[in-house]
C-alpha cells in the first residue's frame, strides 16, 4: 500500500504551494476578496500558465491527463490559501460535466478553453424551493424548432458574476422532483433573457441569483442525454464534494497549526494556555477531526471512478465527516483564540466562516446522513 | 411548592403588555437587528425611563423599581416576546449597583441620575490585550500625583465604546503586591485628554467593540470608587451582581420561535422541513434543554427571593444559556440552506438581499454569538469556578 504522489503530482504541489506562498497570503486574501470585482483576473491566467487548470483534464482536449488526485492537490492548498477564483466551479464542476456527459464537439471546444482559462464557468442548480434535492426543479426548458427555450430562477450561483458561461440545470419532462426528466445545459450569460444580480457570499465569494426569461438555448448546448441529467449532476457533484473536501481539510489545517501555536505562546494566569488540559484535550479533538477529515477525503477521491453507488456513499460518507469536523475544527479555533478568533483581522475567523459554508454546499451533513443510509 | 403566578402578578403582566404595545410601534423599528446608532439605543432605554420602569433591580431609593425577582422574570419574559430592544447593561447592571453599594453620596448624586436618564453612556474597561481571562494580571497603570491619578495603558474588547460619555476601569495602583490587592476601580470621562478609542472589526463585519488607549490620562480623585486597591473587591461583586437574565432564557424561547417559523418556511421535496425526523429531533433537544434552564434559572430566582444568594452555582446559568443561543443561531443558518450565503453587509440600505426574509444576516448572526462562549468570562472559565467553588476540587 503506498499513498504517495507521483513524481508529477509532487511538482504540481510544489507549484501550487509556490505560487499561493508568492501571491495569495492572508492580506492578499483579504484584499482581493473586497475588491470590486471580488476575484483577481491575473490570478486565473497565472492558474493557466502554472497548468493548474490543465492538471486533471484529459490529454486528448489540452488538458495534462491527471484526474480527481491532481484536483485533491489544487484544492487543498487553495483551502490552506482561502483562494476565491472558481477553480472547482469551472474546472472540476465545469469540466465534469463536460468530460462525462459532453458530446465530442463540446469537449473539443471547451475543455481546451478550460485548459487555457479562456472561459469561466459557474453550475447553476439551486432553486429557493429545492434545498439540496437536484431534481426538485422549477426551472424548465421547453422543446422549441431545434433547440429549447428556457424559464425559471437559480439561487446562490456562486461564483457566476466572473463566469461566461452558466451550467444550468432545468426540467424537460416529468414533474417536479422526478428523476427523469431533468436536463443539463451551457447557457452563455449574454444570451438574451439571462439576468444576473451580483453579491458578495459570508464567506468571501461572490454569488448572483439568475433568472432566465424565454432565453433560447440551442440543441447543441444540451449536455448529455435530454431528460437524463440526474445521474450525470450526481457524478459531477459527487465529484465537486471531493474536491470541496480537500478544501476544507486544507482549511482544517491552518486552523488547527494556528490554535496550536497560539496556545503555546498565549500566557494567562503565568503559564501558556495550551498547558490547561481542557485545551489540550479540545485541541487533541480539533487533531483528530483534521485527521479522519484527510482520510475521508483520500477515500472518497479514490472511489469517484467506483461502481455508483459505491462512489454515492463515499462521497456523502466525506460531506458528513466534514461538515461535522469543520464546525468542530472552526467553532473550536475561534473559542481557544478567544477575542482574538472573534476579529476580522486575524485569520481565525476568515476560515471558520469558509468552512462553515462548504457544510451548506452540495447538501449538509443531515441531507448526507439519508444519502448514506438509503444506499446502505 | 408554588410556581405559578399571582393575580397581582398577572396583573403586572398585562401592565406590561400594554406598555410595551403602546410604545414599541413609537419606536420606529420592531426588529432586533435594526438598532444600530446610538438614538435608537437610547429611545427605548429612555421610554422605559419615563415610565419609571428603566432600573428593575435598583432599589427604589435611587430610583429604581424596586420589583420582586418574580416581576423582573415577568418583564424579561414579556420583552422578549415582543422582541424589543433591550437596555444595556454597563451603567444599569454593572457600575450603577456598584456605585450605590461601594460609591460615595457625592458620587451617587452625580451619577445615578444620569444612569437612569440615560444622559450619560457607560463602557466597561476592565479586558487588556494581555488580561483576559486572567483579569487580575492588569496592567493599566494609575499613579496618584496630588489631587488626581494620572492613567496610562490600553483597555480591549470594550462594548459600544464608540458611543460611550465614560468608561469605568479597573487600573493598577501597587504593582508589589498580589495581583488582586493592588487594584483600583476608577471612573473615567470619555472627554479626557490623552483617551482614543480605536474599532475592532469582527469576522461578521460588525462594529461592537474597541481598544481604548490611555496616554497620560488625568483623572480626579474623586472619580475613585472605594479605596485605593480595593478595586478587585468591588470588581467581583459586579461580576456576579446581576444574574437575572444572564441566561437569556426569555430571548432564546423567543428564538426557538422564530426557527420553527424558518423551518416551517423552508421545504425539503415539498414538506416543511419542520416536519422532518431530523430536524424536528434538533429543535425538540435544545427546546429541552431551554426547558430545564428554564427551571435551573426559577429555582436560582426563587433563593435570590429568599435573599439566598445563589454565588457561584449560577455560573451555570452563563454557560448553558450561552451554549443553547449559540445552538439556536447554528439551526438557523442550516434551515435556511443556501440562502445563508448572501452577505447582508453588501446591499445598499434601500436594497434587499436575495432570499426570503428571514434569511437576512443569519450567518452574521451565528458567527458574531461565538462571541457568547467568550465573553464575561470565558465558559472554560465558569467551568473552573463550578468545580472549585461548588464542587470543591
Amino acid at each position: 500500500m503506498d499513498f504517495s504522489y507521483t513524481e508529477e503530482q509532487t511538482l504540481l504541489r510544489n507549484s501550487v504551494s509556490k505560487f499561493l506562498a508568492d501571491n495569495y497570503d492572508f492580506e492578499s486574501f483579504k484584499k482581493i476578496s473586497r475588491s470590486e470585482t471580488g476575484w483577481k483576473k491575473e490570478n486565473w491566467t497565472q492558474f493557466a500558465e502554472l497548468g493548474l487548470l490543465a492538471a486533471p483534464l484529459p490529454e486528448e482536449f489540452g488538458g495534462l491527463g491527471g484526474g480527481a488526485f491532481e484536483t485533491q492537490i489544487v484544492m487543498e492548498d487553495f483551502g490552506r490559501a482561502l483562494v476565491v477564483e472558481p477553480f472547482a466551479g469551472t474546472v472540476v464542476v465545469g469540466g465534469g460535466f463536460l468530460k462525462h456527459g459532453g458530446s465530442a464537439a463540446q469537449k473539443e471546444e471547451w475543455l481546451g478553453k478550460i485548459a487555457a482559462g479562456e472561459t469561466v464557468l459557474a453550475f447553476a442548480f439551486a432553486e429557493a424551493q429545492g434545498r439540496f434535492n437536484y431534481a426538485d426543479l422549477a426551472t424548465t426548458a421547453k422543446k422549441s424548432g431545434s433547440g429549447y427555450v428556457l424559464n425559471g430562477k437559480k439561487a446562490v450561483v456562486i461564483g457566476a458574476p466572473w463566469a461566461d458561461h452558466l451550467i444550468v440545470t432545468a426540467r424537460t419532462g416529468g414533474s417536479q422532483r422526478e428523476d427523469q426528466g431533468v436536463s443539463v445545459f451551457l447557457v452563455p450569460k449574454s444570451a438574451k433573457g439571462v439576468s444576473t444580480r451580483d453579491y458578495a457570499t459570508v464567506d468571501g465569494l461572490r454569488a448572483s441569483e439568475v433568472t432566465f426569461e424565454n432565453v433560447d438555448v440551442p440543441a447543441a448546448n444540451l449536455i448529455g442525454a435530454e431528460g437524463n441529467g440526474l445521474p450525470l449532476i450526481e457524478r459531477v457533484t459527487d465529484e465537486a464534494i471531493a474536491a470541496h473536501s480537500a478544501e476544507a481539510t486544507g482549511a482544517m489545517k491552518v486552523l488547527l497549526d494556528a490554535t496550536v501555536e497560539y496556545s503555546k505562546t498565549r500566557k494567562q494566569f503565568g503559564v501558556p494556555i495550551g498547558k490547561f488540559q481542557v485545551l489540550q484535550h479540545r485541541m487533541v479533538d480539533m487533531f483528530m477531526n483534521y485527521e479522519q477529515s484527510q482520510s475521508v477525503t483520500l477515500m472518497v477521491t479514490l472511489k469517484l471512478e467506483a461502481e455508483e453507488t459505491e462512489r454515492k456513499k463515499a462521497a456523502s460518507a466525506a460531506k458528513v465527516q466534514i461538515g461535522k469536523a469543520g464546525r468542530f475544527v472552526g467553532q473550536s479555533a475561534v473559542q481557544i483564540h478567544g477575542g482574538m478568533g472573534m476579529t476580522d483581522e486575524l485569520n481565525v475567523g476568515h476560515y471558520f466562516k469558509r468552512l462553515t459554508m462548504l457544510d451548506t454546499l452540495y447538501g449538509n451533513v443531515d441531507h448526507h446522513l439519508k444519502r448514506y443510509a438509503a444506499l446502505s | 411548592m408554588d410556581v405559578s403566578f399571582s393575580p397581582e402578578e398577572e396583573a403586572f403582566r398585562k401592565e406590561v403588555q400594554d406598555f410595551i404595545a403602546e410604545t414599541l410601534p413609537k419606536l420606529g423599528k420592531t426588529s432586533r437587528r435594526d438598532f444600530t446608532t446610538k438614538e435608537e439605543f437610547l429611545a427605548w432605554h429612555k421610554a422605559l425611563y419615563a415610565r419609571g420602569w428603566v432600573a428593575p433591580h435598583w432599589p427604589k431609593q435611587y430610583g429604581g423599581a424596586g420589583w420582586t425577582v418574580t416581576q423582573r422574570y415577568i418583564f424579561n419574559e414579556e420583552t422578549a416576546k415582543a422582541e424589543t430592544p433591550q437596555t444595556l447593561p454597563f451603567g444599569l447592571s454593572m457600575v450603577g449597583p456598584v456605585i450605590f453599594t461601594y460609591g460615595n453620596e457625592e458620587q451617587k448624586k452625580k451619577f445615578l441620575p444620569r444612569i437612569l436618564s440615560g444622559e450619560d453612556w457607560w463602557c466597561q474597561g476592565y479586558s487588556e490585550p494581555g488580561a483576559g481571562s486572567d483579569l487580575a494580571s492588569l496592567k493599566t497603570r494609575a499613579v496618584l500625583e496630588g489631587d488626581h491619578y494620572v492613567v496610562n495603558g490600553q483597555k480591549t474588547w470594550t462594548t459600544l465604546a464608540q458611543f460611550a460619555d465614560w468608561i469605568f476601569c479597573l487600573v493598577r495602583t501597587n504593582p508589589d503586591v498580589k495581583s488582586q490587592e493592588g487594584i483600583t476601580f476608577l471612573l473615567i470621562d470619555m472627554k479626557t485628554p490623552g483617551i482614543t478609542v480605536k474599532p475592532i472589526i469582527t469576522m461578521e463585519g460588525g462594529h461592537e467593540v474597541n481598544e481604548v488607549f490611555f496616554d497620560n490620562v488625568k483623572v480626579p480623585i474623586e472619580n475613585r470608587i472605594g479605596e485605593e486597591n480595593k478595586g478587585w473587591t468591588y470588581a467581583k461583586f459586579l461580576l456576579v451582581n446581576e444574574r437575572s437574565g444572564i441566561a437569556g432564557v426569555s430571548r432564546s424561547k423567543k428564538n426557538i420561535e422564530r426557527l420553527k417559523e424558518i423551518a416551517s418556511a423552508e421545504t425539503v421535496d415539498g414538506k416543511p422541513l419542520v416536519s422532518t425526523d431530523e430536524f424536528a429531533r434538533k429543535i425538540a433537544e435544545v427546546e429541552i434543554d431551554l426547558a430545564a434552564l428554564e427551571y435551573t434559572e426559577l429555582r436560582t430566582l426563587a433563593e435570590e427571593a429568599k435573599g439566598r444568594f445563589a454565588g457561584p452555582q449560577s455560573s451555570i446559568l452563563k454557560i448553558k444559556g450561552t451554549e443553547i443561543q449559540q445552538r439556536i443561531t447554528e439551526l438557523i443558518v442550516e434551515a435556511i440552506g443556501y440562502y445563508a450565503y448572501p452577505n447582508e453587509r453588501g446591499f445598499g440600505d434601500n436594497e434587499y438581499p436575495p432570499g426570503p426574509d428571514y434569511a437576512v444576516g443569519e450567518a452574521g448572526v451565528y458567527f458574531n454569538w461565538r462571541k457568547a462562549s467568550i465573553y464575561g468570562g470565558s465558559n472554560e472559565i465558569q467551568h473552573n469556578i463550578i468545580a472549585k467553588a461548588v464542587l470543591g476540587l
